[in-house]
């Protein structure tokens, strides 16, 4: 589909690029740092990505090429609509292939393959604040970043290992950046958090309805919270793709019929496929 | 005659942009930028393209490039001029002023700190100060000539009061390189 020219190039108008480039140069610059910006009304409700789809809007290029996973796959409805928005409004080329994108727009995932240098992550955050459950007073949290005064979180994680014995915190797992900030790295998987660890990509954080944007720059720290004696362990479930036979990648619970039936697959729908690909020539040769 | 701006717009504005974002990701990192930008002196053309990137009417703008940069930037940006105790972006084509007198944020809101869009005389990748920190997997070597002098203890003191300070964008020619406020720079 080639672009439509009703539209400015990546639907935004040119002064709302400006101040969301400017906010994310600043975001960059302060790693983990939650920059205010004037999130615009976007042609789709909150909870869908408004957040996302513009930081990419801001980055996209003409040259760019964008992949749209959600929960991992490619081909779920806010995925494809995405994808479908920028092919309309930037005429860029879409890709479902990690390695073959520039642009990587993610809701609750981060792709298996490892990223390189030359692509930028975009994730959607439904909610910036990794303190929002415990102080919802946003002037008081406003305070603890500048303080860097985490304990209240460290508490959260404590009394979860004295509840059930464990960090019982699955996904939104926080994270220090560069030790300074605590950061939320939205609602991936605790599975993902260590490839935010000195990841050569660079990561954009956009929240749409909450008016955040944060940032990693390459090859920072990003330290999961733990304990000495509790230490940080992601969890997977303990099975293999029945897909493509991985035994190392995340996996999603299919439930088959109403008897009890499930089957576990990997949930990065890329990677499985080319893994399937790779098993069927293996049997053909 | 006023000179123009770009010559397109929002794919230039977007070119720009790009390579900015990279310098900063990667600080040390030289980015070139191919563009055909005509902007009046002092004024080099990455310089003039990062202002007409990042510069409106919302960023108080301060800068010492003269009578026919100033109605270009007025022109081009709208941005309205300010002190640089004031100022969102300072421009220094010359002797830049003292870090500590730009604008660096609170505890709170540090991004609120000034970014300095400093031009020099060349950037060279590869030799010169090592710069380590957020962005850097091992270390990134950075020439810039034309740097004012005390300008490694100069940053080593806002180093101290991160996360507030000051951002650097710098230009040569059709060059880009960033040294951002979290950067620790030491002597090659």
């Amino acid at each position: 589909m080639s672009r439509d020219e009703a539209y400015n190039f990546a639907y935004l108008d040119e002064d709302t690029k400006r101040m969301i480039r400017r906010a994310l140069l600043k975001a960059v610059a302060i790693p983990g740092h939650q920059v205010p910006f004037g999130a615009r009304e976007m042609p789709l409700p909150y909870g869908w990505g408004t957040g996302g789809i513009q930081v990419t809007a801001a980055v996209l290029g003409p040259r760019d090429v964008l992949k749209v996973i959600d929960q991992g796959a490619d081909d779920t409805t806010n995925a494809v609509s995405i994808r479908r928005f920028f092919n309309r409004v930037a005429g860029v080329e879409t890709t479902t292939h990690t390695r073959d994108a520039t642009i990587i727009q993610t809701r609750h995932r981060i792709p298996e393959a490892a990223l390189t240098e030359a692509q930028v992550i975009v994730y959607q955050v439904p909610m910036p604040e990794p303190l929002f459950k415990l102080e919802p007073r946003l002037a008081e949290t406003r305070r603890m970043h500048a303080l860097s005064d985490y304990g209240l979180m460290h508490v959260k994680l404590y009394e979860d290992i004295a509840r059930h014995g464990h960090i019982a915190t699955s996904y939104s797992y926080p994270v220090m950046v560069d030790e300074r900030y605590l950061m939320s790295p939205s609602p991936i998987p605790a599975f993902d958090n260590p490839k935010m660890h000195r990841m050569a990509a660079l990561q954009l954080f956009g929240a749409g309805r909450e008016k955040r944007i944060y940032a990693v720059p390459p090859y920072t720290d990003v330290r999961s919270l733990d304990f000495e004696d509790h230490p940080f362990r992601p969890h997977r479930a303990d099975a293999c793709c029945e897909l493509c036979g991985s035994g190392s990648s995340y996996l999603d619970e299919v439930v088959t019929d109403d008897r009890g039936g499930r089957m576990f697959v990997c949930s990065d729908t890329d990677y499985c496929e080319s893994r399937q690909a790779g098993n069927a020539k293996e049997e053909a040769a | 005659m006023m000179r123009p701006g770009f010559t397109a717009p929002v794919e230039n504005a977007q070119a720009c942009f790009r390579a900015v974002l990279d310098a900063i990701s990667r600080p040390g990192r030289v980015q070139i930028l191919t563009l055909g930008l005509t902007p009046p002196a002092p004024l080099d053309i990455a310089t003039a393209a990062v202002l007409l990137t990042l510069v409106d009417a919302e960023t108080p703008l301060s800068h010492d490039a003269g009578a026919e940069a100033d109605s270009w930037l007025r022109f081009h940006c709208g941005s309205p001029m300010a002190a640089v105790g004031e100022a969102a972006f300072v421009l220094a084509t010359g002797k830049p002023p003292a870090l500590a007198g730009l604008p660096a944020g609170s505890e709170e809101e540090p991004e609120r700190g000034a970014t300095l869009v400093l031009q020099v005389a060349s950037l060279e990748a590869g030799t010169g100060w090592r710069l380590t920190g957020p962005g850097i997997e091992h270390e990134h070597r950075l020439n810039a000539r034309g740097m004012p002098a005390g300008f490694i203890s100069e940053w080593a003191a806002q180093r101290g009061r991160f996360p507030c300070g000051v951002d650097i964008i710098l230009c040569a020619g059709d060059r880009v390189a960033a040294l951002p406020r979290g950067t620790r720079i030491e002597e090659g």
